[in-house]
């Protein structure tokens, strides 16, 4: 028994570290609280007889910007790929908005739509133009009709800076310029929280700025947002709350501030060191 | 400071033969459906094929005996496999294509042997081999055996012999053509593409009749083809435009930085092609060279159309003797076996040398 | 080189003539025309077209010219459906101008059966069409069979997957004809004889002499019944288009399910009220020997299709998983993360992209089957390669004949390679 799972009042915690901790920032109360928008509990997976993902326990608030970290393998991807169920779990549950993830395909397209996902490879669909790519989400899933959903395109595309190639294809367009593409149709949805799986990895240095700028406006707006990055700088300067993962677990969960000033594991240290100083 | 929490093995029911089952087989329940109208479907078609083949078959050589049982009797095949293999070839002198066989797995076995590979004699060993085997099969002349014409091959040998020549004379056709096909010569350009288009467009069948009824009246009358040569100039034909497409992939996979720097070396055409080009382009093509050969292995069932009697047409030779007349459902079951085996046994070798040989041109 | 060449090409053709002249064989192709005189024993009906044809190709044509004029007008520049009344003198002019010539002048398209007292060019195009038909029957049994298995292999069921992987491993390491002789010789030749014929109550009569079926005999009604249910098929895509239109402009699909089904059943019903009964059923009757009447389909034909679909359905179905495995991952979980549920995800994101890594291979094969369909000459069908297998050794006319297989099959194959650049040229990816 572990003691995350008795102690639901942490925010975050790995097991046994929790109960010993004085430090957990502003913890948000049980799972009830109405603020709480994203809730994992006691999550578990395994690939086969590899344990991925050990004893997660987090809570995101709305508005909350969650920067996830750690070295490639630790589970990061893996995390927050369950929440819209890309990836099954085995054990806890997992809560979006009031609707918990079950095998059910409706609760699991219920928290779909209301969770959008921008994709380390972009994954824009490449036989439809750009502005069709915007239009799918509206048109085939929420059932709007065409004329409003190109509209609501549009006015996505042209905040991305992508308004005057909506009648391109994706592979007219550069990586940055598709990874941004990639956000407006993930916003079109009109999701209420957004997650980042690596989006600037892919991208040449000089586009990773177009992208970031597009993330940084769209955290000024308020909106929920989970990222895996290792984008240091975006982080300090975006997150409310800085996750480290290492080994399937969650090591260090912190505010911002006291993450980058005064990490507490050494694992952690080692980490923030080799990405700041190389 | 964290402490690692150590590694659990995931719950029962999704791991090991029960959380297999529970995922292959069982779950969601559509899935169970899906598996029970499987195994009632595999179960519906095995049995009576089981019951025929093994439960009510005899392996008696008598056929009176075989008569009462309802299921196979394989003591046909007992009797007649040698039939199968060499077709009407003289009972007594069947050694011979067995010696040559040996001999060319010998030689096979030879080139295996890694340390061996690239080895001079091992080169002019495989150069002979088709001389040798030719000349063992056939006879006459100054080996000092019994002649056996062309006319006496069948069975397998016959379907063998076809299909490895074919591809062997088939190779320098396809890589002229190829090398046509890619060039900018004003006359051969347009030969190779007509040649390759028009002999892809047409059924194999038609270039056999081609090759059995036309050809001769092409050749001066006093030059006789025998049936089984012509067979082989139809199929060489046939296969010389399927492999030079495949060639001609290859030449165009290699990167334009190969060209470009055997041309700055100041290399001819000629050298370029053979010292550069080619060996590279023709190591990329060998894993569907392989798949070609099958289909050559396959369409040799063919020329039992045009009256040679190969491994197939040995079913209706064996199974018209009255000792063991209209057992066809045994026949093909050998034969299938036989082409089965050798087909599925190369497209596992071309999958083996797809994952070995790398992509050239990188 | 050249000279060796042209000097290789003198003396082929010296030869050829020397040859021909010491067989007594003339050259030509007058002997088209004298008289075949052996049986086929399947006979296709040829439509052949005499003058009033020419009307209905005039009017097919002034009526395409017509409709394209009218949609350019209505609906400038490309894109943007056409309005209700458009669209209604469009198909008027297109479809039902031509129909109309056609009945008009039905007489004019005369039926040609082969008979023993026709000529070696009838016998020829009478094996052709026969070729079309098994090939026709082939490509789509194929096609759909494949889909099958292909599916199957894709399927997270084990057992079945592993089925269908060896149902492929089975056919394509066979070779096509060994197949053609199980199907004839074992299995339909295995088949009871006529007196113990597989009878499920008259609609399905099976025996070694082949499959009988009831046939359709049109009566008075049929033109006007037919009419009905073209009426009809073009009112359910009016009814579906609409519905896609209202659901485009306001989010909520249009009534689709109760004017399609009332048109569906209605209109053919109030014609077979109006017409009286259109069809009547000819069933198989035991007559003799032999079954009657009914649609027989021969042993020969059946083992032909059965065997040309199972093989070629081994190919197809590789192709088609590997065109839709070809879709990457992240495609899939792209289009999963915007919610689509799977049937949309399949519609909308995979199959648009598989279809053009699926669509050039599976021509090929129809091609394939074209070509494979010459091997009925190894079990007896009357195909093109057949019957002129028949007159080649009646008439000794090899250079005419092998020349008229030749011409033939590269027509069909250079029909389908243009067909399949058109397409692949319209679908091509827009890349950098």
């Amino acid at each position: 028994m572990h003691a995350s799972e008795n102690a639901p009042s942490a925010a975050a915690t790995t097991g046994s570290t929790a109960s010993s901790d004085t430090s957990v920032p502003s913890a948000p109360s049980a799972a009830g609280d109405r603020d709480v928008i994203i809730d994992i509990r006691g999550l578990n997976k395994w690939y086969g007889q590899f344990h991925v993902l050990k004893d997660i326990t987090l809570q995101v608030r709305r508005r909350e910007k969650v920067v996830v970290c750690g070295p490639s393998g630790s589970g990061k991807s893996t995390l927050i790929r369950t929440i819209n169920r890309l990836e099954e779990h085995q054990e806890g549950t997992i809560t979006v908005d009031g609707t918990q993830l079950t095998d059910d395909i409706r609760h699991i397209e219920r928290i779909r739509r209301e969770v959008g996902m921008v994709f380390q490879q972009f994954n824009l669909f490449p036989h439809m133009t750009i502005l069709e790519n915007v239009v799918a989400g509206p048109v085939h899933v929420r059932g709007m009709p065409r004329g409003q959903a190109e509209e609501l395109a549009r006015a996505y595309l042209s905040r991305v800076g992508i308004g005057e190639q909506a009648a391109k294809f994706p592979g007219q367009l550069s990586g940055g310029q598709q990874q941004r593409v990639a956000i407006a149709r993930a916003l079109a949805m009109q999701p209420k929280v957004m997650l980042f799986d690596e989006p600037t990895s892919a991208l040449d240095p000089e586009m990773i700025k177009e992208v970031l700028d597009v993330m940084r406006e769209l955290a000024e707006q308020g909106m929920t947002m989970i990222c895996v990055t290792h984008e240091m700088g975006f982080a300090r300067e975006v997150a409310d709350t800085m996750i480290f993962m290492d080994k399937g677990q969650i090591v260090e969960y912190a505010p911002a501030q006291e993450f980058f000033t005064a990490p507490r594991e050494e694992r952690c240290r080692a980490f923030l060191d080799q990405i700041l100083n190389h | 400071m964290a402490v690692d929490i150590p590694d659990r093995l995931p719950p029962a029911t999704s791991v090991g033969v029960l959380g297999w089952v529970r995922r292959n087989l069982l779950c969601p329940w559509y899935n169970a459906l899906l598996s029970a109208a499987t195994a009632f479907l595999i179960a519906k078609a095995a049995a009576p094929f089981w019951n025929w083949a093994v439960t009510n078959a005899t392996i008696t050589l008598d056929p009176a005996v075989a008569k009462r049982h309802t299921g196979a009797a394989w003591g046909f095949i007992r009797e007649m496999w040698p039939v199968f293999m060499t077709g009407i070839y003289p009972a007594e002198e069947r050694w011979r294509p067995l010696l040559a066989l040996c001999a060319v797995l010998a030689v096979a076995g030879l080139t295996c042997v890694r340390r061996l590979r690239g080895a001079g004699w091992l080169r002019a060993l495989w150069l002979t081999t088709p001389v040798l085997v030719f000349a063992c099969i056939r006879g006459g002349g100054i080996t000092g055996l019994p002649e056996v014409g062309t006319h006496y091959w069948g069975g397998l040998m016959l379907t063998l012999l076809l299909s490895v020549v074919a591809m062997v004379a088939a190779f320098p056709v396809s890589v002229l053509l190829a090398l046509g096909r890619t060039s900018d010569m004003p006359v051969a350009r347009p030969f190779c593409v007509a040649y390759i288009e028009l002999v892809r467009g047409v059924p194999l069948i038609t270039i056999l009749f081609m090759a059995s009824v036309v050809l001769p009246l092409f050749l001066p009358s006093d030059l006789d083809l025998d049936k089984v040569l012509r067979a082989m100039a139809g199929i060489t034909m046939f296969f010389s435009a399927y492999l030079a497409e495949n060639i001609r992939g290859g030449l165009q996979g290699l990167s334009r930085g190969q060209y470009e720097a055997a041309d700055a070396l100041g290399m001819g055409y000629w050298t370029k092609m053979r010292v550069v080009i080619l060996p590279q382009a023709l190591r990329i093509v060998i894993p569907p060279m392989v798949n070609n050969f099958i289909g050559i292995l396959k369409d040799t069932s063919l020329v039992g159309i045009v009256g040679l009697v190969d491994l197939l047409q040995v079913a209706f030779a064996t199974t018209s003797n009255p000792k063991w007349f209209g057992r066809l459902a045994e026949a093909y079951t050998f034969i299938a076996f036989w082409y089965w085996v050798l087909c599925y046994g190369l497209s596992g070798c071309s999958r083996y040398l797809e994952r070995r040989i790398p992509s050239a041109g990188k | 080189m050249l000279g060796g060449f042209l000097w290789l090409a003198a003396s082929m053709y010296r030869n050829t003539l020397e040859n021909l002249r010491t067989r007594g064989i003339g050259s030509g192709f007058g002997f088209l025309r004298s008289e075949a005189g052996f049986r086929i024993g399947e006979v296709t009906g040829l439509p052949l077209p005499q003058g009033g044809f020419l009307y209905f190709l005039l009017s097919l044509a002034a009526g395409l010219l017509l409709s394209r004029l009218v949609a350019r007008r209505l609906a400038p520049g490309r894109g943007g459906p056409l309005p209700g009344k458009g669209l209604a003198a469009c198909l008027a002019l297109s479809v039902g101008l031509p129909l109309l010539v056609l009945y008009a002048f039905r007489h004019s398209v005369e039926i040609v059966r082969y008979s023993e007292s026709s000529s070696y060019l009838v016998a020829l195009a009478t094996g052709l069409a026969n070729t079309f038909k098994v090939a026709a029957l082939g490509c789509a049994g194929s096609t759909v069979l494949g889909l099958l298995v292909a599916l199957g292999r894709l399927s997270p069921n084990w057992l079945l997957g592993t089925l269908c992987r060896w149902y492929v491993e089975l056919n394509r390491n066979l070779p096509v004809l060994l197949q053609l002789f199980f199907w004839y010789f074992i299995v339909l030749r295995g088949l009871p004889g006529v007196a113990q014929s597989i009878d499920l109550g008259g609609w399905l009569v099976l025996n070694n002499r082949g499959l009988f079926l009831p046939a359709l005999v049109p009566r008075e009604g049929a033109w006007l019944f037919c009419g009905a249910v073209a009426a009809a098929l073009c009112g359910v895509w009016v009814v579906l288009r609409r519905s896609r239109r209202m659901w485009e402009e306001t989010g909520r699909p249009g009534r689709r399910a109760l004017p399609g089904a009332l048109l569906l059943l209605g209109l053919p019903a109030l014609a077979w009220l109006a017409g009286g009964t259109p069809f009547s059923l000819d069933f198989p009757v035991l007559q003799g020997f032999n079954y009657k009447g009914g649609t027989g389909l021969t042993p020969e034909f059946t083992a032909l299709v059965v065997g040309l679909t199972v093989y070629i359905s081994a190919f197809n179905a590789e192709i088609i998983r590997a065109g839709i495995e070809s879709v990457s991952r992240g495609q899939r979980e792209a289009a999963r993360a915007l919610a689509m549920n799977e049937r949309q995800v399949m519609r909308v994101v995979i199959l648009p992209q598989a279809m053009r890594v699926i669509v050039p291979p599976l021509t090929s094969e129809y091609l394939a089957v074209v070509k494979n369909s010459s091997l009925a000459v190894g079990i007896g069908y009357p195909d093109f390669v057949s019957v002129g297998g028949t007159i080649l050794n009646q008439s000794g006319q090899a250079v005419e004949i092998v020349g008229i297989w030749m011409g033939v099959f590269l027509c069909i194959s250079l029909c389908i390679s243009f067909c399949m650049n058109v397409y692949n040229a319209r679908i091509a990816l827009v890349e950098r």
